[in-house]
């Protein structure tokens, strides 16, 4: 079973469409500060975890909900553009 | 010497922590379905099976031992045993979320790596169950290297099993191994998936209904009218679903005054009773209804797992004055008393933001204002109906409250670009799973809130009430010589000279003396009142109500500047005093009080004069 398989380049989690599964890709750890990464890190993000964006607040630049493993995470776009997301392909899931 | 061994919960935030203490303890805590409950240490007394007492602490939840706010560093001073007074625990009890491994495993693996004897509570495995994970705690214990039992705090299932555990650990002496060097990074976090993955049996897909919930709890239109929506009904029904009790309350009390009138003669001690004590104190305790239906909201907002989602809608507006959702939390329960709110503000991990919090949460409506607002707005706004449903009473209520909303807000963006200057922080927040609140959690929320309101009322109220009216009572003016006896009195006196600095604001004598007592506390203010005008009755039976009193002496304008400064003004004791614990020092509760007088006397002065002016 292969899940991880991409079917286009790497996008950022901002830019995920909504309930697009994914993984992780990379982490820019070094874009956040370091206690943002250490957050980030507490909360379970890391490479190869999988993840989907579950609801964007205010159409604008409010902040974004995403499921990281088994939890839900809201966090600020300015941290989910750091993170890049491998989309999985639709017959992956199936 | 052989104090009871120490044994501290430790975990990560929302997993149980506290209610586990509870259901061990018998103690009441405040339990809650949001991370960050709990923000300091708490302990209470277990008794193992063999008969020996052991002292369970409670702690703030974590994410590891590296500390990124002020709650997270007292879990890791009491488990490094590194705070100033703390003896290290001899266990730890390790609670999990069962429903969350991969997560809470990270935290448990560096917490097991310390090398103290270690027992791992698997809870919530109903929730768990509920998502269709099957778990096999044997697996995780062997994993672990510790022993693990699965338990549901909140149903004391799993409770008998973890008590035998603890006796035998602590019992058999465990010795304490030698810390461990762990991975890090990455790494760690991997190690805690795969340990994870080997304890799953089996699993079904997400639950769906949550996911539903959230459709609609955090759409970008829907959402936020939802929360508005909550916050009106919420708001709305304190005042309308309180008013049978309070009436009832009020009834019992004016009882109480005309039987004590009845039973001892006039004089002295008739008066100090019913016209002092009962009187003043009566009149705040019919707050209590409001305060408690107040309360069961926000328990129940707590209890849903709905705060978090209210907090991720507010982050965009938090955002424009440079704090983050995080702060909506602290702020939203300062609306029932600012003291637990700034306690709360201890979850906030950027300093400069929890300092702004802090200074604007005593701008929140809080309950100890109800009671000054509802007794004037009740005496002196005609309660017309405005448009359909709407009443002009009601309407200035919710001005008042807006009115502390938009205040806390401009503070904030003031404070930000000064004296708390920094980087603008972030937002990141774990969301709980939607729980249905358990009744017993909100009787024993709602029982605590009644016994401090009580106890306050019993205590500092009434005697800033009893020594007001000691005060208000001597000397007394000669006999017939037509001077009332307020005038007469040494309050009166000191009255006349505060009246001085506050008639440029349309404040008269009355306002003044009732403003020295309610720095205690904002309540006094209404019995403050209730106790002068008691005292200067010149009804013919002394039956006026006190609201036909105000009437008679107060203008519109000078009623609406004395709202305005309410909004404002720091009257309380208790929150200079948290303000100072929670900043160190006196410098932070000194500007604090400085800067909300200041805007409370010129925001009354502009009501006052534009009131004035408008002819009113
Ligand atoms: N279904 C279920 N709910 C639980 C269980 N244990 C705790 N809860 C609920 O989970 C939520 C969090 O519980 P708390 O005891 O406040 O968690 P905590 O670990 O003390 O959290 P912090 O103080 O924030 O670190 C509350 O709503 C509890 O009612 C359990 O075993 N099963
Ligand atoms: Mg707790």
């Amino acid at each position: 079973m292969d899940l991880s398989t991409p079917i286009r380049a790497a996008l950022t989690l901002e830019k995920l469409p909504r309930r697009q599964r994914g993984t992780v890709a990379s982490i820019d750890w070094n874009r956040l500060a370091e206690a943002e990464a250490r957050r980030l890190r507490e909360l379970g993000f890391d490479e190869g975890v999988g993840i989907e964006v579950l609801h964007r607040a205010s159409l604008g630049r409010g902040p974004i909900a995403c499921r990281i493993g088994r939890m839900t995470v809201a966090l600020r776009r300015a941290v989910a553009d750091t993170i890049h997301v491998a989309p999985l392909s639709v017959a992956a899931i199936a | 010497m052989n104090a009871a061994p120490l044994v501290a919960l430790v975990g990560n935030p929302n997993a149980g922590k506290s209610a586990l203490f509870n259901a061990l303890t018998g103690a009441r805590q405040k339990v809650g379905n949001y991370p960050g409950v709990t923000v300091e240490r708490k302990s209470g007394r277990l008794v193992l099976d063999d008969g020996r007492p052991v002292e369970l602490v409670d702690l703030p939840g974590a994410y590891s031992l590296e500390p990124s706010s002020p709650d997270e560093r007292v879990t890791r001073d009491v488990v490094t045993g590194k705070g100033s007074l703390e003896r290290r625990p001899d266990a730890l009890v390790v609670v999990i979320d069962a429903a969350n491994l991969d997560n809470h495993l990270r935290f448990a693996l560096q917490l097991i790596a310390l090398g103290l004897p270690v027992v791992v509570a698997l809870n919530m495995v109903d929730l768990a169950e509920r998502d269709g994970l099957v778990l096999d705690p044997a697996a995780l214990s062997r994993d672990l290297g510790v022993p693990v039992i699965p338990t549901v705090a909140v149903r004391k299932r799993g409770l008998d099993d973890l008590k035998a555990q603890l006796t035998d650990t602590i019992g058999g002496g465990a010795p304490h191994a030698e810390p461990r060097t762990l991975e890090t990074g990455g790494a760690l976090q991997r190690r805690a998936r795969q340990i994870a993955a080997s304890a799953v049996v089996s699993e079904a897909p997400a639950r769906r209904w949550a996911n539903m919930a959230d459709s609609i709890a955090l759409h970008p239109v829907i959402g936020p009218m939802l929360l508005v929506a909550v916050l009106f009904v919420m708001f709305q029904a304190v005042f309308s679903w309180a008013a049978v009790p309070q009436d009832l309350i009020d009834s019992g009390f004016a009882w109480l005054e005309a039987a004590v009138k009845a039973a001892l003669p006039d004089g002295f001690l008739q008066s100090m009773l019913a016209d002092g004590l009962i009187a003043g104190v009566g009149a705040v305790i019919v707050f209590l209804p409001q305060i408690l239906i107040l309360f069961l909201f926000i328990l129940v907002l707590e209890a849903s797992g709905y705060m978090v989602r209210a907090a991720f809608l507010m982050d965009r507006l938090m955002a424009t004055v440079g704090l983050s959702g995080r702060a909506f939390i602290p702020l939203l329960s300062s609306f029932a008393c600012a003291v637990p709110g700034i306690m709360a503000t201890r979850t906030i991990e950027d300093e400069k933001d929890r300092l702004t919090t802090i200074l604007i949460a005593p701008l929140m409506t809080c309950s100890a204002r109800w009671p000054v607002y509802t007794l004037i707005i009740g005496a002196m706004i005609p309660n017309r109906e405005v448009m359909p449903f709407v009443r002009l009473q009601g309407l200035v209520m919710f001005g008042l409250l807006v009115m502390g909303i938009a205040g806390a807000y401009f503070a904030a963006l003031v404070l930000r670009r000064t004296v708390t200057k920094g980087a603008s922080s972030g937002f990141m927040m774990e969301m709980p799973k939607y729980q249905m609140p358990q009744l017993k959690d909100l009787a024993i929320g709602l029982w605590t809130r009644a016994v401090i309101f009580l106890k306050r009322a019993g205590t500092i109220i009434a005697a800033t009430t009893l020594v007001l009216w000691l005060l208000l009572s001597f000397p007394k003016p000669p006999a017939n010589s037509g001077i009332s006896p307020v005038d007469y009195s040494v309050a009166g006196r000191i009255g006349d000279g505060i009246e001085v600095l506050v008639r440029p604001i349309g404040f008269n004598r009355d306002i003044a003396l009732a403003l020295l007592p309610a720095m205690a506390a904002r309540e006094v203010a209404v019995s403050a009142i209730g106790t002068v005008y008691a005292i200067d009755d010149t009804s013919a039976g002394g039956e006026d109500k006190i609201t036909e009193k105000l009437r008679g002496r107060w203008t519109l304008p000078t009623a609406l500047a004395f709202l305005m400064w309410f909004v404002f003004a720091p009257q309380c004791i208790s929150t200079i005093a948290v303000t100072r614990r929670e900043t160190n020092g006196w410098k932070w509760p000194a500007f604090m009080v400085g800067y909300l007088f200041a805007a409370a006397y010129i925001m009354a002065g502009i009501t006052y004069w534009l009131a004035v002016a408008a002819g009113l």
